[in-house]
């Protein structure tokens, strides 16, 4: 069976990110490994408590040779755009969940609403990446 | 703080106008939440997302107010206060120049598709946002 055990985000600067990530977002880190062998790689990996088998990469942007200055500075600015990905989260109580990161500091573009499939909300980390967080509503009861 | 490109500003400003655009909001309201002037702002939105804030705000009110179309049964004077614009009749004009139809036939024509209803929102909200199109009228709203 495949499954899905990391996805990977480009981050405008890991401290940042994983300030976000953990002590905004509640996520726990799962690898912060240092390879001084690859010019000070950092493979950084956060994921929800409770979720042992995946995990989000928080991938700095490189530079050269694996990236070139002009491709980084691209991503770099689809990223603070808003145009790099999405995550999209889920929880069992959005509104809940939403006075929860709000009162840690988490700026919602949107608020809870009602949907079709749930109730939605949606924010933004520090680089501009997109995130949502959604109580989805339980299809068999559709 | 780590440094920001520039971009990240401009985005704040759009996130404003996404957040909300129901409130009577205006590029120097979004110049402000960038931190910018609002002719630099200006200039450097057109420069990052390919058109002006006034386009991008007035789009995204014409989307969120084709959604309350699709969605509720909302009279059209609800629907046009509830996107953040006055006045019906320039709310009307803006809608058809957009859509090719009023919000009336715009209505009858699109009904709720059910088999849409598990679509993300984000995805419609993004997706669904249209061409902005520019005749006269708009010329007094100062488009830039």
């Amino acid at each position: 069976m495949i499954k899905i055990a990391n996805a990977q985000l480009w981050v405008n600067d890991q401290e940042e990110a994983l300030e976000f990530y953990t002590q905004k977002l509640g996520m726990e880190v799962r690898v912060d490994a240092t390879l001084p062998e690859m010019g000070d790689f950092r493979w950084l990996t956060v994921g929800p408590a409770g979720q042992p088998d995946v995990a989000i990469v928080l991938m700095a942007i490189p530079g050269p040779p694996v990236m070139d200055a002009d491709t980084a500075e691209e991503v770099r600015n689809l990223m603070a755009k808003g145009f790099a990905g999405t995550v999209f989260l889920t929880t069992e109580d959005c509104q809940a969940s939403y006075e929860e990161l709000r009162a840690r500091g988490v700026e919602f573009v949107e608020p809870p609403e009602e949907r079709p499939y749930g109730i939605d909300s949606g924010f933004r980390d520090p680089s501009g990446n997109h995130l949502r967080l959604t109580q989805v509503r339980d299809l068999a009861a559709l | 703080m780590a440094f920001a490109p520039p971009a990240r500003h401009l985005l704040r400003a759009r996130d404003l106008a996404d957040s909300r655009y129901f409130e009577p909001l205006g590029v120097d309201e979004l110049a402000r939440a960038a931190g910018l002037s609002r002719a630099h702002f200006s200039r450097e939105f057109r420069r990052a997302f390919g058109e002006s804030p006034h386009a991008y705000l007035i789009t995204r009110r014409m989307e969120r107010a084709a959604a309350l179309l699709r969605n509720t049964d909302r009279p059209v004077a609800d629907v046009c206060l509830s996107v953040g614009l006055h006045s019906i009749g320039s709310f009307t004009t803006s809608f058809t120049r957009t859509y090719g139809m009023s919000p009336t036939a715009y209505r009858v024509r699109f009904p709720p598709a059910a088999q849409h209803a598990l679509v993300p929102a984000c995805v419609f909200s993004v997706f669904g946002r249209p061409q902005h199109r520019t005749f006269r009228e708009d010329s007094g709203a100062s488009p830039t």
